[in-house]
């Protein structure tokens, strides 16, 4: 593909079941009624000239230049303000409209500066096609009267500058804050003569406005005014690639617009069916940790945890590797050895790894990150629906009329779903948030929350028990759903259960400390508001009660017949942009892919048969398993890829006993992650950009990414991806793999999975993205799930009894921390942190109620330790009333913080999904950093060396 | 392996469960170590004292053992 900018129809699509037919320029085009004659030109090949039209914001009429001629109409109406209609006669080039544009092209031009060529949108300009298009040869009007020339450029935001003297004032930028991100941040400043586009209030730059840097201001923007900084730095791209974003499960699709080798910036692609065009700080912009300094590139080995890394080949690293693997699974047998896929690789690279521990290592202890997020989505999903995913796709959201928002907080942790939320609810839908803390949805501009319920945090079930006592005990149940849907004796089991006095919300109260009033209001506004869609994130997962919680929420989504259609739904927003691909590819250590239980002989032999192997038919250790497995000496060599579990796993002291007490950790990582203090080969991985594979997103929507540029981990043309690392180490072991392609990976996925059936790279690369289950009861893939039945056949209710968590509050520790994301950084920072993204979150801040504050005599930007029964930490204060008393809240992005110092090893009964949304803690004035920390700088340091004497001998 | 924390697990398991009842409690709770828990994990806790505990978990670990 060359660079060519997506084709832009002036005006949005429009769904219509009725359609009109016009003429335009003498040729007939048929449109769905309600269709601009702006866009029915686009559609019918022809081209009006516009500024201030694009086809992701509705038509505003403001600039005068995409005037046409109707028959029968008086004056030059703009065509994208005028609905097409039955009959209509369109001119849209006359000698008249030709001197009427030449006019307001003059007028523009008048005060534009004229600096073409050593512009940085030069080429790529709509303004310079528009001028072109009319024909502009002079401006009448001169250039010398007043203007807007030679004002400063604000150049607060990293990425992108904001040059006024380019401005057009065509509101596109404005709009686009407004209808596509939702955030309001950007006006128009004046009147007349005098507007001027303005971030924030007075005296706001764009960094110190609200402003999020989704990026769609510049994405908007006609001329140079908005422009990113990477654009004027390297030049106009000369190709681009359309692949799919790794950060977080809503998989944004993007045209990587490339020079060369290097990426010059990321596009929202407008075909992406997950975010239609739209992005966030991170996916658009934060991309330069791909070739951050730190990112390491050559296989690094070492004995000992003690001793300097040393650089070496590719074949010397994984002879060793393969070596000690043999010689540890020898001595103390296949169960000594495990291995962790990545949620942030592609399905091709987990199922791949996978399939090295189960064929090649010979035990089943594979686990994934997921196992720390969303096990509890696939246990208690698969018990009531019957399979371990999402309902919906996103677009089910336009036709919601109740959205409820639990444990999520999409606005900063899936911001690209987090706008089209926001769009829904400004048409009317009615919010529902259960959240501790204050998101930002309950109250932002335009945007409020009907009620939002500030539960005592680990109260999740109680909570949503008590919404469904509601339900069932004032008559709200939609009995026939049930009858026709659900196990009729399992659901009067439930009724039963949850009809208890003891279930009520004023029976409750005290422990949830939800008002009694509003739990009934809300119940009744979710039973009764219309279509009722449930969305859900780690808040719901990661606590001792996680798949108790997921099961109350499918309870209630059956209870009230909201399943099995647009807008309605079980929505788990997933953290990680392939944790639903991963889980799926068999990542989990009970169950082959397409979640299949590794003790079902017929399943086992399909792969055994495949693969050439006896498979192990006991389940494998989990993540927390394996550590107390090294700990106890069963446990010897770890293979990780793409996580850092030390970073991202609970109660950092035990991960790192775990680490020690192994003889061989293998870490294959972009940099020396945390998790390589303890490791004893590193293998150098490769970035998203570098790759050709798949992810799975959120809403199960399998998309391709593709390679836009060379793997560094090797000479030129010699990098690995991946998955060829994998496969590197497979055939030092002796597995005889020939994988020549990721494709082929896909391949054998779909052979080995019925619901990836129908799934191939071919297939994706012609329909753009496919939702499994892909086979042949679902040929195109299924965007919406249960719509004629469960896939379990009966929805099952299962009673989900509220059984409190054992980490309390007393007198040492009487305050609960919570934790959670923030929009401008990822998961453990790994990435984020190599960007620019630092500005808006340079480390992990606590957060603590006024009242708290003041009785520990704390102020905003104070230094505290943060303790807990496992551990403690020292990080900055930020005194707000966005949480509760009682309540603190921190993210953990930051190594320096490490807020897994402080979490506990409590986990959910039936996954071990850790509880890091609750833990007792205290907070006391500090001077600085705690002695943890500091050791662990220091070790972290020591731990980073590398031993370059040899190359430099040379 | 760690015996208290496999005890703890189990009674954890147990006391999610419980609210099934208590036939019903100690089948799911039987089944749910079956298919989650490795061999290792299994092994110690048939072997280790079971004192520790409670009713229902003691039951199923007991099935475990047969």
């Amino acid at each position: 593909m060359g660079y060519e900018p997506q084709a832009d129809f002036g005006t949005p699509e429009v769904q219509s079941e009725t359609s009109v037919t016009l003429t335009i320029d003498g040729r007939d085009v048929t449109v769905p009624t309600g269709t601009s004659v702006m866009r029915a030109a686009a559609i019918s090949g022809g081209s009006i000239p516009k500024l201030c039209a694009s086809d992701n914001l509705a038509a505003f009429g403001s600039c005068r230049l995409c005037l046409v001629e109707v028959d029968g109409m008086r004056g030059t109406p703009a065509s994208c303000t005028t609905p097409a209609a039955q009959g209509m006669v369109v001119r849209t080039q006359t000698p008249h409209l030709e001197k009427l544009r030449k006019g307001v092209m003059e007028l523009y031009i008048s005060d534009h500066p004229l600096d073409c060529l050593t512009c940085s949108a030069n080429n790529d300009c709509e303004l310079q096609d528009a001028a072109a298009q009319v024909g502009l040869r002079d401006v009448r009007y001169g250039y010398a009267g007043e203007n807007h020339l030679a004002q400063p450029t604000d150049s607060s935001n990293p990425y992108f500058d904001f040059d006024p003297s380019k401005c057009i004032v065509c509101s596109r930028c404005v709009r686009a804050c407004e209808e596509v991100q939702g955030t309001f941040a950007l006006t128009i400043d004046g009147r007349g003569f005098g507007s001027k586009v303005s971030a924030g209030q007075g005296g706001d730059d764009f960094l110190s406005s609200d402003c999020v840097s989704c990026g769609a201001c510049v994405q908007a923007c006609p001329t140079a005014t908005l422009n990113e900084k990477a654009v004027a730095e390297i030049g106009k791209p000369e190709r681009s690639v359309i692949t799919t974003c790794a950060y977080c499960g809503v998989g944004c699709t993007f045209r990587a617009e490339m020079r060369g080798q290097q990426l010059v910036r990321m596009v929202p692609w407008k075909d992406g069916k997950a975010n239609h065009g739209h992005s966030c700080v991170k996916g658009r912009f934060a991309w330069g940790y791909a070739n951050h300094q730190d990112r390491i590139v050559s296989p690094m080995i070492r004995e000992n945890i003690e001793d300097p890394w040393r650089e070496v080949s590719w074949d010397e690293a994984l002879t060793y590797t393969a070596s000690k693997l043999n010689a540890i699974k020898a001595q103390y047998g296949a169960r000594a050895l495990g291995g962790i896929t990545s949620s942030r690789c592609t399905n091709e690279e987990a199922y791949l790894v996978q399939k090295l521990v189960r064929a090649g290592f010979g035990s089943n202890n594979v686990d994934t990150c997921a196992r720390v997020c969303h096990s509890p989505t696939g246990y208690g999903l698969k018990t009531t629906f019957g399979t371990s995913a999402g309902t919906q796709d996103f677009d089910s959201v336009m036709d919601a009329d109740v959205i409820l928002v639990i444990g999520a907080n999409p606005t900063d942790a899936h911001p690209v779903f987090g706008s089209q939320m926001k769009r829904r609810l400004r048409e009317g839908a009615k919010l529902i948030v259960i959240d501790p803390r204050r998101i930002d949805l309950v109250k932002s501009p335009h945007v409020e929350a009907a009620h939002h319920l500030a539960l005592q945090p680990g109260t999740n079930v109680a909570v949503l028990t008590a919404m469904a006592h509601v339900i069932v005990t004032e008559g709200l149940a939609d009995e026939a759903f049930i009858r026709e849907r659900c196990d009729q004796d399992e659901y009067e089991d439930w009724a039963r259960f949850v009809s208890e006095a003891r279930h009520s919300p004023e029976t409750l109260a005290p422990v949830t400390r939800v008002p009694a009033e509003d739990l009934r209001a809300a119940a009744r506004l979710y039973a009764t508001g219309g279509n009722a869609a449930i969305y859900y994130g780690l808040g719901v997962t990661e606590h001792s009660q996680g798949s108790s919680t997921v099961m109350a929420i499918a309870n209630l989504a059956m209870a009230t017949g909201n399943i099995g259609r647009s807008g309605v739904g079980v929505n788990p927003l997933r953290g990680q942009n392939n944790v639903q691909g991963s889980c799926d590819m068999g990542s989990f250590p009970h169950e082959l892919s397409g979640y299949r239980h590794i003790s079902d002989t017929a399943t086992r032999a399909l792969f055994e048969q495949d693969w050439g192997v006896a498979l192990d038919p006991e389940p494998g250790l989990r993540i927390p398993n394996m550590f107390d497995a090294a700990i106890d000496g069963s446990f010897r060599a770890l293979y990780v890829q793409g996580e850092d579990i030390l970073q991202s796993d609970p109660n950092t002291h035990h991960v790192s006993a775990g680490l020690k007490a192994m003889d061989l950790v293998i870490v294959h990582d972009l940099f020396l992650n945390e998790t390589a203090n303890y490791a004893h080969v590193f293998l150098p991985g490769s970035t998203f950009l570098e790759k050709d594979g798949t992810f799975t997103n959120a809403e199960r929507r399998i998309q391709l990414v593709r390679k836009v540029m060379e793997p560094a981990n090797g000479p030129k043309g010699a990098g690995l991806e991946d998955w060829e690392v994998t496969q590197a180490l497979a055939n030092a072991m002796g597995l005889g793999w020939s994988y020549a392609h990721s494709s082929e990976i896909m391949a054998e996925i779909a052979r080995l999975t019925p619901s990836f059936a129908g799934v191939s790279h071919r297939r994706l690369d012609k329909a753009g993205s496919l939702q499994w289950p892909v086979n042949a009861a679902h040929p195109d893939g299924s965007p919406i799930m249960h719509v004629d039945g469960f896939v379990r056949g009966k929805g099952k209710f299962v009673v989900t009894d509220y059984v409190p968590t054992d980490e309390k509050t007393g007198p040492r520790f009487p305050l609960l921390l919570t934790t959670g994301r923030i929009l401008s950084q990822y998961n453990v920072g790994a990435q984020t942190r190599r960007t620019a993204n630092t500005v808006w979150h340079a480390e992990d801040v606590l957060e603590i109620h006024p009242t708290d504050a003041e009785n520990r005599g704390l102020k905003s930007g104070d230094w505290v330790k943060l303790a807990s029964r496992t551990g403690e930490t020292a990080l900055h204060a930020l005194v707000t009333d966005r949480v509760a008393p009682g309540v603190v809240y921190t993210t953990f992005h930051h190594p320096a913080t490490q807020a897994n110092v402080v979490t506990t090893e409590f986990s959910d009964w039936a996954t071990n999904c850790p509880e890091y949304k609750v833990t007792a803690v205290q907070v006391t004035p500090s001077n600085g950093p705690s002695e943890w920390q500091q050791g662990y700088a220091e070790l972290s340091s020591r731990a980073r060396r590398i031993d370059r004497s040899a190359e430099a001998a040379e | 392996m760690d015996i208290g924390n496999l005890t703890y697990m189990a009674n954890q398991i147990a006391r999610n469960l419980a609210a099934q009842g208590e036939a019903a409690a100690i089948d799911a709770t039987l089944q749910h170590i079956l298919d989650f828990w490795d061999p290792r994990m299994k092994a110690a806790i048939v072997a280790a004292d079971r004192a520790g505990l409670d009713p229902i978990a003691a039951a199923a670990v007991a099935r475990l053992a047969a």
